[in-house]
């Protein structure tokens, strides 16, 4: 179900994980593996823990039980150590450095790939102009490959939204992860802004990255994903390609409710009917009597 | 391109001319023949006597030779009479207007009245009675008068607003004073643009060492009216947008020049005291530049701030060889800079440590409260109510003199012909220190750590996401700010003779405590190298200048702040990044440095 080709490794895999927030539980003994060159979505209807999960993922909660691995590592227990490991994430409300021009967006992402230090910038030692401009022809890259290039300069509070949410891909992609995780990166996009969005991911996917996906855009996850884990309730309910989860009864149940036992039959229909019918009845003859 | 320029210009006027109504209705060619006319005969009237006695401070009764407030009178007049001659389109002085034509007229013709008004206003209430008034008061008075109402006459620069076609009278008076934004300047050969900068800071430390010499506050507050107005005038008529435009590109000749500037000054001054005034505002301005590590590039508000300058004065005073110094050692006066230095960092570290954890207001209460911690505790250790280190609250006084290589600075000395007296050769030292807090602040503002210092400011959440450890670069930030605060603090141990617990308030009289370093920051504008200079030189020249207002210092000082907040709130010196900010232009950002390659082959191309 999951392995494809002999060369896949695991990056990402979550076992066990459970979340409690005194005495809830958000999430409860999820297993997830994402593999190298995947992108797999996780859906789930709101309240689902969808984001809990995330958080454990990126070292902003550490799980009550289980433990996420990265690479064969388990995670460290800080943002910023998750991110040098080589996980990086977008916001579900975008939170670019509003007041920063795009490419400098794009070099705070670069953080954790160079080092120079305070003094290495005081004293300009030898090493420095020679990083400075290597981060910046990186950032161009980075840019050039989510066609904003051209707005280098521009602050980043004055993109249109959709450039807005590249801008994040990129500045997460300046990490140089090797698991990106996107939190829902279409919410508020117009239909051609997702094509475009799909096309950007499915790029990031052959520049060997994985991907994980949380989406509410079912469309948007069929397309995309080669594999789709749903959580409901705190709980994987099913797991596996696009098609047999979309038919998969239980997600349906989880999306639109089930039906209950005594289904109306025709004949309850008719009576229903007949009721409604006598009312309306009953209802223009009082007008009636007023006047 | 070079070719174009002026044409537009005058498509432009002719438009503005064809839609807006001046406020006084006048056909424009008399009017500008009235403005030029009024401030030529106000020029001229500061020539004569203006009073009949020397009792009124600077001496206005010579006829033929113009002195104390007539000079101001006549340098506003001479620059009003330029700007409108430019208006003629008279060759040669067509570049002092890139930008609006007319306002910079209106607004120096206002500065002239303004000054002139003041004076005259003065020598009566000083004298009792208009009957002090000699006629060359009444000529200039007049004129001035006359300037402005030709002035007011003039069609404005730019049509009105899409939101208020027909303004009223208030409307049309406020619109005159606005003016469109310069065209792209011609390319000039860059030694030309280097003169420029050079004599840009020439003309700035001469109006900034003009300004500290003013030796009676009648003079002073004239030269704040002159100064005032002429800036706004030089502004709107887009001579400062050219020179800041060069200034960008030639940073490094812009900071040498700056800096060869400021040592010229204890050149300019034969008063100690005057001096002494520079000293202290490059003190304050070059704390406030270390404050602007803090606030302005990691967003960490500190209301502590000035401790830090306490600690690395009390360090240099304990190791100075004063003999009231509760230890007897005589550091020589690099290990005691390395000793104030490291001191102030080592508590920067001690007190940002626990308090970097609390984010915005509950961070600025706690430095406030560590700040006032220190104080408290300079003031009790004093052998009473604890050990015997600081004095209490007697401080430590007597703190002798500097040597550096040989070089006693307590005594005057000559330089080139010139006497620089004590507060010239500290002001000189001091200088070298604010030179090395510029350099630092900007390296690191350009570097890996700074911009993770602005992330964090920006948004903490998504800095920590994009790797960046947010305790310990804002821990950088806190410790790196502290010592360059701690630099000063030797200097100022030395320069003011003594210290004591007092001097380092969260707010009080003398400047250089909390309240005023963040005020400089804000008022200069948060994150620039020249916002904080120019606020804290601003923030300290005024009541050092306007002692008669001391009871009501704070008072005016609450009022220009909030003003400030109203009408221009990214401070007097905005980064680009504060100006798009806080003034929502409601289209897209178009950075103007893009097209230049095109506009700089087109103007050689024009010119070959």
């Amino acid at each position: 179900m999951t392995t494809t080709a002999p060369t896949t490794t695991t990056v990402l895999d979550a076992s066990n994980v459970t979340m409690r927030f005194g005495g809830l539980t958000a999430v409860r003994s999820v297993d997830l593996t994402v593999n190298s060159g995947e992108i797999v979505g996780l859906i789930g209807p709101n309240g689902a823990g969808k984001t809990t999960f995330f958080n454990c993922l990126t070292g902003l909660y550490v799980p009550t039980e289980g433990k996420v691995e990265y690479k064969g590592t388990v995670l460290p227990p800080k943002p910023h150590l998750v991110t040098q490991a080589g996980i990086a994430r977008t916001f579900q409300n975008i939170r670019l450095f509003a007041n920063m021009t795009v490419l400098e967006n794009v070099l705070v992402g670069r953080h954790t790939r160079t080092k120079e230090g305070l003094w290495s910038a005081l004293l300009r030692l030898p090493g420095f102009k020679k990083a400075e401009e290597a981060s910046r022809e990186r950032a161009m890259e980075l840019l050039e490959f989510t066609g904003l290039a051209a707005k280098a300069d521009h602050l980043a509070r004055n993109l249109p939204y959709g450039e807005q949410r590249k801008l994040e891909i990129a500045r997460a992609l300046a990490s140089e992860p090797g698991l990106l995780l996107l939190d829902e990166p279409t919410a508020g996009m117009n239909p051609q802004e997702t094509r475009a969005a799909e096309e950007l991911i499915f790029a990031i996917r052959d520049k060997g990255i994985a991907v994980l996906v949380i989406e509410h855009d079912i469309r948007f996850i069929m397309n995309l994903c080669d594999r789709v884990a749903v959580l409901v309730q705190g709980e994987k309910i099913v797991e596996g390609p696009a098609d047999v989860v979309q038919a998969d009864e239980r997600v349906i149940a989880a999306y639109l409710g089930t039906p209950f036992e005594g289904a109306p039959g025709q004949d309850e229909a008719a009576e229903v009917e007949a009721a409604e019918a006598g009312a309306a009845e009953a209802h223009s003859t009082t007008e009636g009597d007023d006047k | 391109m070079t070719t174009k320029t002026p044409t537009d210009k005058t498509t432009d006027t002719t438009e503005a001319t064809a839609t807006t109504t001046p406020v006084v209705p006048l056909p424009p060619a008399v009017a500008r023949a009235t403005t030029v006319a009024g401030s030529a005969v106000a020029l001229i009237g500061t020539f004569l006597a203006w009073t009949w006695t020397d009792e009124f401070p600077g001496n206005l009764t010579v006829t033929g030779y113009p002195g104390g407030l007539q000079v101001l009178t006549l340098v506003g007049a001479a620059v009003t009479l330029l700007f409108a001659l430019s208006g003629y389109g008279i060759k040669g002085l067509r570049w002092l207007t890139p930008g609006g034509t007319n306002s910079p007229v209106l607004l120096s013709a206002l500065g002239v009245l303004g000054t002139t008004g003041y004076t005259l206003g003065a020598i009566s209430q000083e004298l009792g009675g208009l009957v002090n008034l000699e006629p060359g008061a009444w000529v200039s008075g007049i004129g001035a008068l006359v300037a402005v109402l030709g002035a007011l006459g003039l069609p404005a620069d730019q049509p009105y607003g899409a939101d208020e076609p027909t303004p009223g009278l208030w409307g049309r008076i406020r619109h005159s004073l606005t003016a469109p934004e310069p065209g792209r300047a011609r390319e000039l050969p860059s030694w030309a643009e280097i003169l420029i900068i050079a004599a840009g800071f020439g003309v700035g430390l001469y109006v900034f060492a003009y300004g500290i010499g003013t030796e009676y506050s009648e003079l002073f507050i004239g030269f704040l009216v002159t100064a005032a107005f002429g800036f706004t005038a030089v502004t709107r008529a887009g001579l400062l947008k050219r020179l800041s435009a060069l200034t960008a590109k030639h940073r490094n000749v812009t900071l040498t020049a700056a800096f060869v500037a400021a040592i010229c000054f204890p050149f300019t001054q034969s008063n100690d005291q005057f001096a002494l005034i520079g000293a202290n505002i490059l003190i304050f301005a070059t704390v406030a530049l270390g404050l602007n590590v803090v606030v302005g590039l990691a967003g960490l508000l500190d209301l502590g701030y000035v401790a830090f300058l306490g600690v690395g004065a009390y360090a240099a005073a304990l190791v100075s060889g004063s003999p009231q110094s509760s230890i007897g050692v005589h550091f020589p006066f690099w290990a005691a800079v390395l000793t104030g230095a490291v001191a102030s960092l080592v508590f920067g570290v001690v007190i940002g440590a626990p308090t970097l954890r609390l984010r915005g207001d509950y961070l600025a209460i706690v430095t406030l409260g560590f700040g006032e911690i220190f104080r408290i505790t300079m003031n009790n250790l004093n052998g009473n109510s604890g050990p015997d280190v600081t004095n209490g609250s007697n401080g430590i006084p007597n703190i002798p003199d500097l040597e550096v290589f040989g070089f006693n600075l307590g005594v005057p000395h000559d330089v080139l012909g010139h006497e620089l007296t004590r507060s010239g050769n500290y002001y000189l030292l001091m200088l070298l220190f604010t030179a090395i807090v510029v350099l630092v602040f900007r390296r690191s503002a350009e570097s890996r750590i700074g911009r993770a210092w602005v992330a964090i400011r920006e948004d903490e959440t998504a800095a920590t996401a994009m790797g960046i450890n947010g305790f310990r670069l804002k821990l950088l930030a806190f410790a790196l700010g502290a010592c360059l605060a701690g630099l000063a603090g030797t200097v100022q141990a030395h320069v003011s003779y003594s210290v004591t617990p007092e001097q380092y308030q969260f707010a009080g009289s003398v400047p250089p405590n909390s309240a005023f370093l963040l005020a400089a920051v804000i008022l200069g504008g948060m994150g620039t190298i020249s916002g904080p200079l120019i606020g804290a030189a601003l923030l300290y020249l005024i009541p050092a200048k306007l002692q008669f207002m001391a009871e009501y210092q704070l008072l005016l000082f609450g009022a220009a702040l909030m003003l400030l907040m109203r009408f221009r709130p990214e401070g007097l010196v905005a980064d680009r990044r504060k100006q798009l900010e806080f003034h929502e232009t409601g289209q897209l950002d178009v950075p103007d440095d893009k097209p230049l390659p095109d506009g700089a082959t087109g103007v050689a191309k024009a010119g070959a």
